[in-house]
């Protein structure tokens, strides 16, 4: 399908793959290689996420150029969006739950 | 005809992150660190289905993917309550 895309639109669906596709592997790499949960948290829930909401508004971009466009993608964008943030809120308070000495030190208190 | 040549690139780049995540899923010391590679996995599991529809050009894999989210995200937030409060239906 990708050999009737017009130049423009071509270059700019490849540079947002590539994009997205970097993205997604430093949030994975961060993932396998950061030191403690907290600090591995941070990978896939932002730029794993990244990544992905880049691929999928590559693929929009070339179904709504063959005049194809569904919602289906920015739905899976949206919702995405909407419920990383949710699930690493939970996966916090579950690590949290498990080892309390792992959160950040109290504030000093005056 | 610049997309033949990256989406081949891009299923390569996103398997191998599958595997980081697989690699962190088995080694993980603690049960959050599983999950949240799980949850990772089914993510990175729903681009590379994104890919293969761009590749065959056919938008009936988006359901598909639409799915995968759904289910991730519902499964992420069961284990995480698990482990917070011991149940799952309150």
């Amino acid at each position: 399908m990708s050999a009737n895309l017009p130049f423009w639109t071509d270059l700019i669906v490849s540079t947002l793959i590539v994009l997205g596709t970097g993205f997604a592997l430093i949030g994975s790499w961060g993932l396998a290689r950061l030191s403690t949960f907290l600090k591995r948290v941070h990978g896939p829930t932002k730029t794993v996420t990244l990544g992905i909401g880049c691929v999928l508004v590559a693929s929009a971009l070339a179904f709504a150029r063959q005049g194809e466009l569904s919602g289906h993608e920015l739905l899976i964008t949206l919702f995405l969006f909407l419920t990383t943030p949710v699930s690493a809120h939970l996966l916090i308070q579950a690590a949290l739950k498990l080892d309390p000495a792992s959160g950040p030190p109290p504030p000093p208190s005056r | 005809m610049i997309l033949t040549h990256v989406l081949p690139l891009a299923t390569a780049g996103f398997t191998l992150a599958l595997a980081l995540n697989t690699w962190r899923l088995l080694r993980g010391p603690t049960l959050p660190d599983r999950i949240l590679a799980l949850d990772t996995m089914s993510v990175n599991a729903l681009a590379l289905l994104v890919l293969v529809g761009l590749r065959i050009g056919s938008q009936h894999y988006f359901e598909v993917a639409l799915l995968i989210a759904l289910l991730g995200f519902v499964g992420t937030v069961v284990l995480s309550k698990f482990i917070l409060r011991g149940d799952i239906v309150e």
